[in-house]
């Protein structure tokens, strides 16, 4: 055995996301900014916009729901280790930082796409017809790599006080909710709005969401893939690079 | 044969403070080296850079054979911690903290499970095993580290104070386990404050001041080169007059205090020879003969208690 080989690193993230799966999905922060935030927003939105077709507001609360769970738990998970001292005990123990990472984005990916999968049996219920399973499934595949990994981006800043980071998120991810196509559809959008929109992640990922649901398309679904492919790359190895250089001041 | 640690000119800066300055030493296999030092010395920031921790900002570290900054993973696999402040996961229960160390040091399941009831069984946790460590005393948390840390049997243990606060018992528990394991060969980097601890333990201790490495040597070595003149303390059966006992070879003064000489000595080998002829010639008994070795604690102020010499 190669303690430092790629696939015994896998497995030790493995065993670093079952832990954050049995700590953190059920600390208030996660479950309030997770699950309770994109239900409440969409719910006003659903209140006050019930001229948009049922299939057009119920793939949006898909695509809000993913980027909410898959964001919620990774940004918190170094923080609080950092305050517990937990940090420093994964650091002395034979894990690379790389794997601490992906171990951490495993556990955010998996509370991302389950919670996802209770949304979608609800939006099934609810009567919406499902056209392209194949291409919803990889987006949300795709999709909850991205967040997770964006999730952790947010979580560089070596502060050990997890509300600081709950709040810079917060920050970061409502305006992205408004300017991805998910309360107004892009064709509505403005130009600015629409330069906006490219920027965020989200926009690709609603896209195929509606894609799949409603067989309606902004860009073309290898444009849609590819941006979001993209992203994921772009968010995973700057995450991985920025947390190997500030993971030491958080000791 | 290479040292189990060798540290070169290691050096960490925190802003304006230098933490650790130029440190270097070597703990040679099978050994129990004591790291001691007055708080904020450095101790634990030498700890956290040999253990890969933190990284270094000068000098360089080889563990087991491996350089801690380029092979990390390789070193830390063969070593085990027990940090200063107690980092088991709080809302995992006691075998949960060491199934999950099991799969980051890669064990197999089955080993894992008999290492942890062994282990558990030897630190008194076996019967709270399914408890959170929310609901452990610091004690019972300060076990369950060493616990986690023996887990995969490391050829070496770095431990930091790993006894401080601790009541008698769990003291004991720990400094017997300890003496069990370098038995078996396991070696020990041991920091603590506890002088009558580095004492009894320690094969070998290195004191820091300031960052700086101040003095490294065996306990009885140091107590011995921070006094040039001994004291013997010596009582007799019958009384004798003072001035023919500082008459003798190798005894530079001698005073009474109760029923006992004490006697001071430039040569404490001389200075006994001569007590015992002495006492032949007389036909005296020598009821007691002890050396006043200066204690640990001596040694420890004398040498970081000196000015700051450049
Ligand atoms: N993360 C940090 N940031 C800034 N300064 C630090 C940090 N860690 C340690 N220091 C400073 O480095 C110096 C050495 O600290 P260290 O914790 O190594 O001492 P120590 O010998 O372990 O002391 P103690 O006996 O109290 O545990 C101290 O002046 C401390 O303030
Ligand atoms: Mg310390």
């Amino acid at each position: 055995m190669n303690p430092a080989g790629t696939s015994e690193q896998i497995r030790r993230a493995w065993a670093i996301a079952k832990k954050d799966i049995r700590i953190y999905y059920l600390k208030g922060p996660v479950l309030i900014f997770g699950i309770f935030m994109p239900v409440f927003l969409f719910l006003a939105f659903f209140m006050g916009g019930r001229q948009l077709p049922l299939a057009f507001l119920l793939s949006g609360l898909m695509g809000m729901t993913l980027f909410f769970t898959s964001t919620a738990v990774s940004p918190a998970i170094f923080p609080w280790e950092g305050q517990a001292k937990t940090l420093e005990r994964l650091a002395a123990c034979p894990v690379a930082i790389e794997t601490i990472v992906l171990g951490d984005m495993i556990a955010s990916i998996l509370f991302g796409i389950g919670v996802t999968a209770v949304t979608l049996l609800i939006a099934l219920a609810l009567g919406l017809g499902l056209l392209h399973g194949i291409v919803l499934g990889s987006a949300v595949l795709l999709a909850a790599v991205c967040f997770s990994a964006l999730g952790m981006l947010i979580a560089v800043p070596p502060t050990n006080v997890p509300s600081n980071i709950m709040m810079l998120s917060s920050l970061l991810k409502f305006p992205l909710v408004f300017i991805s196509g998910i309360f107004v559809p892009l064709e509505q959008m403005p130009a600015w709005g629409l330069y906006l929109a490219v920027c965020s992640p989200l926009t690709y990922f609603t896209d195929l969401v509606r894609y799949s649901f409603t067989g309606a398309h902004y860009f073309p679904v290898a444009v849609d893939i590819a941006a979001l492919a993209l992203f994921t790359l772009v968010f995973t190895a700057a995450t991985m690079h920025l947390h190997r250089r500030t993971m030491p001041r958080r000791m | 044969m290479p040292g189990v640690i060798e540290a070169a000119d290691l050096t960490k800066v925190f802003g304006a403070i230098t933490a650790v300055d130029r440190v270097s030493f070597e703990v040679r296999e099978g050994e129990i080296f004591g790291f001691l030092g007055p708080n904020g010395a450095g101790k634990t920031t030498t700890t956290r850079m040999l253990t890969g921790v933190i990284p270094m900002d000068g000098g360089s570290a080889r563990v087991l054979g491996h350089d801690i900054r380029r092979e990390p993973v390789q070193a830390k696999q063969r070593f085990g911690v027990v940090p200063e402040t107690s980092n088991a996961y709080v809302d995992l229960t006691a075998w949960q903290n060491l199934m999950l160390m099991g799969e980051l040091y890669g064990l197999d399941r089955n080993r894992a499970n008999e290492r942890s009831r062994d282990l558990l069984e030897t630190l008194g946790l076996y019967e709270r095993r399914d408890q959170k460590v929310q609901g452990y005393s610091k004690g019972m948390r300060q076990r369950l580290i060493l616990a986690l840390a023996l887990l995969h049997e490391p050829e070496l243990l770095f431990l930091d104070e790993p006894t401080s606060g601790l009541d008698v018992q769990s003291t004991q528990m720990i400094l017997v386990l300890l003496r069990a394991l370098n038995a078996d060969g396991t070696t020990i980097f041991l920091t603590t404050h506890n002088m009558e601890e580095a004492n009894r333990l320690c094969d070998r201790i290195g004191i820091i001041r300031s960052g700086r490495i101040v003095a490294i040597d065996a306990p009885e070595k140091l107590k011995t080169a921070i006094d040039r003149v001994h004291r013997i303390e010596v009582s007799f059966d019958r009384e004798i007059a003072g001035d023919l006992l500082s008459g003798l070879a190798g005894i530079t003064g001698a005073g009474r205090t109760g029923d006992k000489w004490q006697i001071t000595a430039e040569d404490q080998d001389t200075a006994i020879r001569s007590l015992v002829s002495f006492s032949r010639q007389e036909g005296l008994a020598i009821l007691t003969l002890n050396t006043l070795a200066p204690s640990l604690d001596e040694v420890f102020l004398r040498l970081t208690g000196e000015e700051e010499r450049l």
